[in-house]
Order: structure tokens, then C-alpha cells, then sequence
């Protein structure tokens, strides 16, 4: 008897709808491989990026990403050191999305750096006072570790799981993978930390300097807290959607009300953190080097002015948490996950806000301008290519392994 | 380095200098200077009043040198990845090696006064250039940050002439100089050990109307401006409504 391809139990669509259904996805990876052989043939030149600009919206999307899979340390921590069982239902998906965003990270830094080739000397030559060693260190072993914990995904893969070592690897994976879970949190806090400190220690560039404890700036916290925050309710808006493309429950809404509640919570701790930080900032940090809190939302060409500041903490940072911390909000699926999407969007600003806007913002008074930059199409594309690429590997492992344990059940 | 603003006419010499001693690149097309390279940049600056109290002040800027944090931690040097840039103690002088940067441009981000410039291009010199090139500087490649260094070459030169002559402790204010202060027509640039009693610097750089660019970030930078002029300080650093430079507080100038 020929064993399926499938998990055991599950109804998949057919080829060729699957192979239609990744047509535009893989239209679109192609064109970002052509983007990003045309810079790394001919250079950031074919980038909009310049000296004040010198990081543009691939950084944003590198650092966003990266926190937007934190979904897959913190679930990890929960699932395998707190021991909530509820979350095993959805760690698996969280580890591929976590592959997705952590790889498409790696591959955009790849990108982004001026001589390629020469990217190992960030290890070999790595000196240790930078916060983006640190990050590169802790994301490269990171990765590892989540591609340790994808592979016991991939092996239950149930033709893979005929093969008799591969079964025996498998189970011997699954009993070792607290070690992995905990080595992925810890790496994780320091590499989201890190990602904060990375403008939190330019003491040049006043919007986004922070003083802090020890070495770390605040925004070393407040970038993991965010993360594991935010990462979760990401796993599960990105759940949700899988289930409305499939047209099938996969997650029971338990899980979903687990997931919301203890991000929710987070969510709100966050969201004071950073009210409280903004305030220090804005009243002694900013002022201390001559610059009054509006020199920074006034005359900024992209015309969102303070309301970016607004929309950040307030519309997609109290509003969502205080929607997701009320069992009101939890169960009402709508509100849940339009709750969840505008913690994204938060997160996103705040990455956006700690990258692009302070470069953006001038420094000298005889420069009075903000700097302007829109990016090139090779830009736009390969900042979009995480996207295709998610839905490529999330498709096929949909496809192929037992992401949901749940999904027998619920579609009998 | 200190720059009297009040002598600079903004000839820019300093800058055709820098440029030829430094093997620095350009293109045929400049006119986006936030991708041109130049390690030394005349701005100009005015008083923002209109005809006839127009005043205008030509700000010549290389890379600060700054000492940093805690003598020693410039914004550029602590956040480099890989130690492509360094902070030279005795001379104060910010280094970058070109070879071992790999381009991740988060100096460039860390530095205020945009005196770090990035090779989106190949150096491309026209031909007959390429025989002038300067044999003490190399050309740095596409994809690497480039800077100003003092003319660490002339430090150099010179350190190993003291030593030949026995002495070489002691490099004479004449013996270093960089090619922008030998360039400057009007002497606006005065170059040399800020911690010789001996050397002009010394001196200038105690004067009531020297003051830094972007002073109050804490850079520590080791370039003086001199200006008797009170908008031209207001105009270089960062001040709240109720605050005067320091070399005017309590006065109207």
C-alpha cells in the first residue's frame, strides 16, 4: 500500500490547484532574484538609498520581521519551559513562520551590506562594544536553532516518517526540544535587545538615543518586550488567515484566547513602558541637547507629523491592549483579531519611527530639511519578496506536514 | 583643527586639496551631493534675514575627529561591527580601514554631522588622472565607508622624519599639516597638536568665540570654529527658545 504524501487524516487540495495557487507568489520571487542579482552584481547603486539615508526600508523590514517572528521564541517558551500545552497546537506553525521571518531577515542583511562577501568579518573580526555584532551572532544561531526545531516538523512528514531512522530522529528531536526552546529564547532576548540598542546607543542622533542600565538602552527592553508581545499575535493573525484560505478550522478558538490574553497583558505592560520612555525622552534626554520634543514631528515632509506618535502608542498600542485583556474582546473573534492586527501595525511604526525616522530628522539648524528618500523598485520588491517567500514555505509545509494537530479533529 | 568662519571666503580649495591628496572619486554627475564623496564639505550658511541684513558664513566641515565618550568612544567607533574604524589615543585621530569594512553603513548612521561617506559606486578616475594619483593613500573600493583621517599619511611621514632626526616625541607644528590648511588662501585653517603650548591650536582653541558643531550631543569633537558672530554659533549647534550660546550668554551681540 502507497503511503500519501499528506498528513494522516487531512484533505488537501489538488496539484494543480496548490501549483496555481503559488503561481504569483513565485512570479514575485522571481523578480526580487532579479533585484537582488542587479545589486549584488552592480551595487547599492541600484538602490535610492545616499549618505544620510544609509539605511533604508530593507533595515525597517529586516527589524520588523525579526520581531514579528519573536511569535516563535515566545511561543516556544510557553509551549516547552512554562508548560502550556495549549500553545503545542500552534508552535509548529509558529516555528516555520519564525524559519520564514528569520531566514528573510538573513537574506535582507545579505543584501544590504556594501561588500558581500565580505560579511563573515562581522564574526572574524567582531568587535564586541557593537550592538550589531551581537544582533548578527545571536540571529545566526538563532536561526540555527529554529531550523533544529523545524526539522522534527519536516520529518513527521508521513513518507519521510516511513523511513525507520528518520522516524526514530524524529521522536528522539521532539523529547530533546526544551534544550533548543530555552537556547532559542535566550538567544532571542538578547538578538530582539540588541535590535533595540542598535539606535538606542547613536548619543549623536538625539531621536533615537536612550540612556539605560548598564550598556543597554531602554529600547533593549522595550524591543524584546514588543516583540514577545506582538510575535504571538502575529503566529495567530497569520493562523487565522491560513484558516480563511483553506476554508478550514485548524486552531481552536481556545488557543486563539490563550494567545490573546497573555499578549494582551504584555501588550499593556509594553505600551506604559514606552509611554513612560517617550515622556523621559521628550522632557530631559531631547531637551538636554537643545532639542524640544515638536523639533522632531514639525515640518517632516512625509506629513504624518505627530500623529505617528499618536497612532503608535495610543490607536495601535493602548487600544489593542485593552481590547485584548477583556474576555469581552477575546471572544469576539473580530474584535480579537482586529485587535492583533493593529498591535502589528504598532510594532511596525515603531520599527519604522526608530530606523527611518531618525535619519530622517536634521540634526544641524543651518540644515533645517528633513531628509527624503523613497525607494527604488529593487528596494520595494525585495522588501516584499518575505512575503511571497512566507507564502511559498508556509503552503508547502502546510501542505505536507502536521502543522495543527487540531485539524483532524476539527474537520472530520 | 580649528576653522576661523570669519576669514573663510568659501573658495573651497580645501576641498580640490582633500580631493587630490586623498585619491577621493567622483562622477561625472555631482549634482546629488548626498552621493557625492568629499571627506572635507563647505557649507553655506546665512543668517536667514532678507536684503540688506543678509549675512552669510561659508562652514568648511571634515570629519570631527571627535574623542567621544569617555576619551576614546566616538559615535562611529563603538557601533563598527568589525573594527573598521578605530581611535588612535596619542593623535586623536578616527581611522578607517577600508579592507575590512564590509559596508553595513551603521557608522554612517551614527555619525551626526554626515562626515561619513559611502562608495555606492567604483572609484573611477579619468585617465589621465590615474597617473596622479597619490601613492600614500589608496583608492577605496565600492561598497566601504571613507573618511577624513587628518591626512594620517603626512602624521605618518612626519613621525618617522622626527625619528630619523632622534627625536620622535616631538613632531614640530610645520612638519604635519594637513593638505586643506595648506590649500586655505585666506588661513582660516589652523592645524595642529591641540595639547602643545607650542602649536597655534593651542591658543585658538581657548579663545571666548571658539565653540564646536553639535557640541551639546557630547561628541567631543577636536575641530574649533571661531566666529565673532552670534547667529553663525546659534546656526551650528542646537538650542531650546530660552537659550544662548555660551560665548554670548547674557549679552546681545
Amino acid at each position: 500500500m502507497t503511503t500519501s504524501a499528506f498528513p494522516e487524516g487531512v484533505k488537501r487540495c489538488s496539484s494543480g490547484k496548490f501549483i496555481l495557487w503559488l503561481l504569483p507568489a513565485f512570479l514575485v520571487l522571481l523578480i526580487a532574484a532579479y533585484a537582488m542579482f542587479r545589486v549584488w552584481f552592480y551595487g547599492l547603486n541600484q538602490t535610492n538609498m545616499n549618505d544620510a539615508y544609509g539605511f533604508a526600508i530593507w533595515i525597517w523590514a529586516d527589524l520588523a520581521v525579526i520581531a514579528l517572528g519573536g511569535g516563535a521564541f515566545f511561543s516556544g517558551f510557553l509551549a516547552y519551559l512554562v508548560g502550556v500545552k495549549k500553545v503545542k497546537n500552534i508552535i509548529n506553525f509558529a516555528v516555520v513562520l519564525g524559519v520564514v521571518c528569520y531566514t528573510s531577515a538573513l537574506i535582507l542583511l545579505g543584501l544590504d551590506v556594501g561588500q558581500p562577501l565580505r560579511g563573515w568579518f562581522i564574526f572574524w573580526h567582531a568587535n564586541i562594544h557593537s550592538m550589531l555584532t551581537e544582533v548578527a551572532f545571536c540571529l545566526t544561531i538563532y536561526l540555527g536553532v529554529l531550523i533544529v526545531e523545524f526539522i522534527p516538523v519536516i520529518l513527521e512528514n508521513p513518507k519521510i516518517q516511513k523511513i525507520r531512522f528518520f522516524h526514530h530522529l524524529s521522536h528522539n528531536m521532539h523529547e530533546i526540544m526544551a534544550v533548543f526552546a530555552a537556547t532559542g529564547v535566550f538567544l532571542s532576548f538578547f538578538h530582539q535587545g540588541s535590535l533595540g540598542g542598535v539606535p538606542g546607543v547613536l548619543y549623536g542622533r538625539p531621536f533615537a538615543f536612550r540612556e539605560g542600565l548598564f550598556i543597554w538602552p531602554w529600547t533593549f527592553f522595550l524591543f524584546t518586550w514588543s516583540a514577545a508581545a506582538v510575535g504571538p499575535l502575529f503566529t495567530a493573525t497569520m493562523c487565522r488567515l491560513t484558516e480563511f484560505i483553506t476554508q478550514k478550522k485548524l486552531v481552536k478558538d481556545d488557543v486563539y484566547e490563550l494567545l490573546a490574553k497573555i499578549s494582551g497583558w504584555m501588550l499593556l505592560t509594553y505600551i506604559i513602558a514606552k509611554s513612560l520612555d517617550t515622556i523621559y525622552w521628550a522632557t530631559v534626554t531631547a531637551p538636554a541637547r537643545g532639542f524640544a520634543f515638536m523639533d522632531f514631528y514639525s515640518n517632516n515632509p512625509a506629513y504624518y507629523g505627530v500623529w505617528i506618535l499618536i497612532a503608535e502608542i495610543v490607536i495601535c498600542g493602548f487600544l489593542p491592549a485593552l481590547i485584548l485583556i477583556t474576555q469581552k474582546g477575546r471572544e469576539n473573534k473580530k474584535l480579537l483579531f482586529g485587535a492583533a492586527i493593529l498591535a502589528i501595525i504598532g510594532l511596525c511604526i515603531n520599527r519604522w519611527v526608530m530606523v527611518l525616522q531618525v535619519l530622517a530628522a536634521p540634526l544641524k539648524p543651518f540644515q533645517e530639511e528633513w531628509f527624503v528618500y523613497s525607494p527604488a523598485w529593487t528596494e520595494v520588491i525585495t522588501t516584499i519578496m518575505p512575503i511571497a517567500y512566507g507564502i511559498v514555505l508556509i503552503s508547502i509545509a502546510y501542505r505536507y506536514l502536521p502543522l495543527f494537530p487540531q485539524e483532524k479533529e476539527l474537520n472530520p | 583643527m580649528v576653522i576661523d568662519l570669519d576669514k573663510c571666503t568659501g573658495c573651497a580649495s580645501c576641498m580640490v586639496a582633500c580631493y587630490s591628496e586623498n585619491n577621493v572619486s567622483f562622477r561625472d554627475e555631482e549634482s546629488i551631493k548626498l552621493l557625492s564623496i568629499n571627506w572635507i564639505q563647505v557649507y553655506k550658511i546665512t543668517n536667514g534675514k532678507p536684503f540688506p541684513d543678509t549675512e552669510v558664513c561659508y562652514l568648511p566641515q571634515p570629519c570631527m575627529q571627535c574623542d567621544g565618550k569617555d576619551f576614546g568612544h566616538p559615535p562611529c567607533v563603538s557601533v563598527c561591527p568589525a573594527v573598521a574604524t578605530d581611535f588612535d589615543t596619542p593623535t586623536g585621530i578616527v581611522s578607517q580601514i577600508p579592507v575590512r569594512c564590509f559596508g553595513c553603513r551603521y557608522c554612517m548612521a551614527a555619525c551626526p554631522y554626515h562626515a561619513r561617506k559611502f562608495n555606492w559606486w567604483d572609484p573611477v578616475w579619468p585617465a589621465d588622472m590615474e597617473r596622479y594619483l597619490s601613492p600614500d593613500v589608496s583608492p577605496r573600493m565600492r561598497g566601504v565607508i571613507e573618511k577624513c583621517t587628518f591626512c594620517y599619511h603626512r602624521f605618518q611621514r612626519a613621525r618617522q622624519q622626527a625619528y630619523y632626526k632622534g627625536d620622535a616625541e616631538n613632531i614640530k607644528e610645520a612638519d604635519y599639516q594637513t593638505a586643506c590648511t595648506q590649500a586655505c588662501p585666506s588661513g582660516a585653517i589652523t592645524f595642529g597638536d591641540m595639547d602643545n603650548p607650542d602649536h597655534a591650536v593651542y591658543t585658538l582653541k581657548k579663545s571666548r568665540y571658539a565653540f564646536r558643531l553639535l557640541e551639546r550631543l557630547g561628541t567631543q569633537p577636536s575641530v574649533y570654529y571661531l566666529s565673532t558672530r552670534k547667529w553663525v554659533h546659534r546656526a551650528c549647534d542646537n538650542y531650546l527658545e530660552h537659550e544662548e550660546p555660551a560665548a554670548f550668554a547674557g549679552k546681545s551681540a
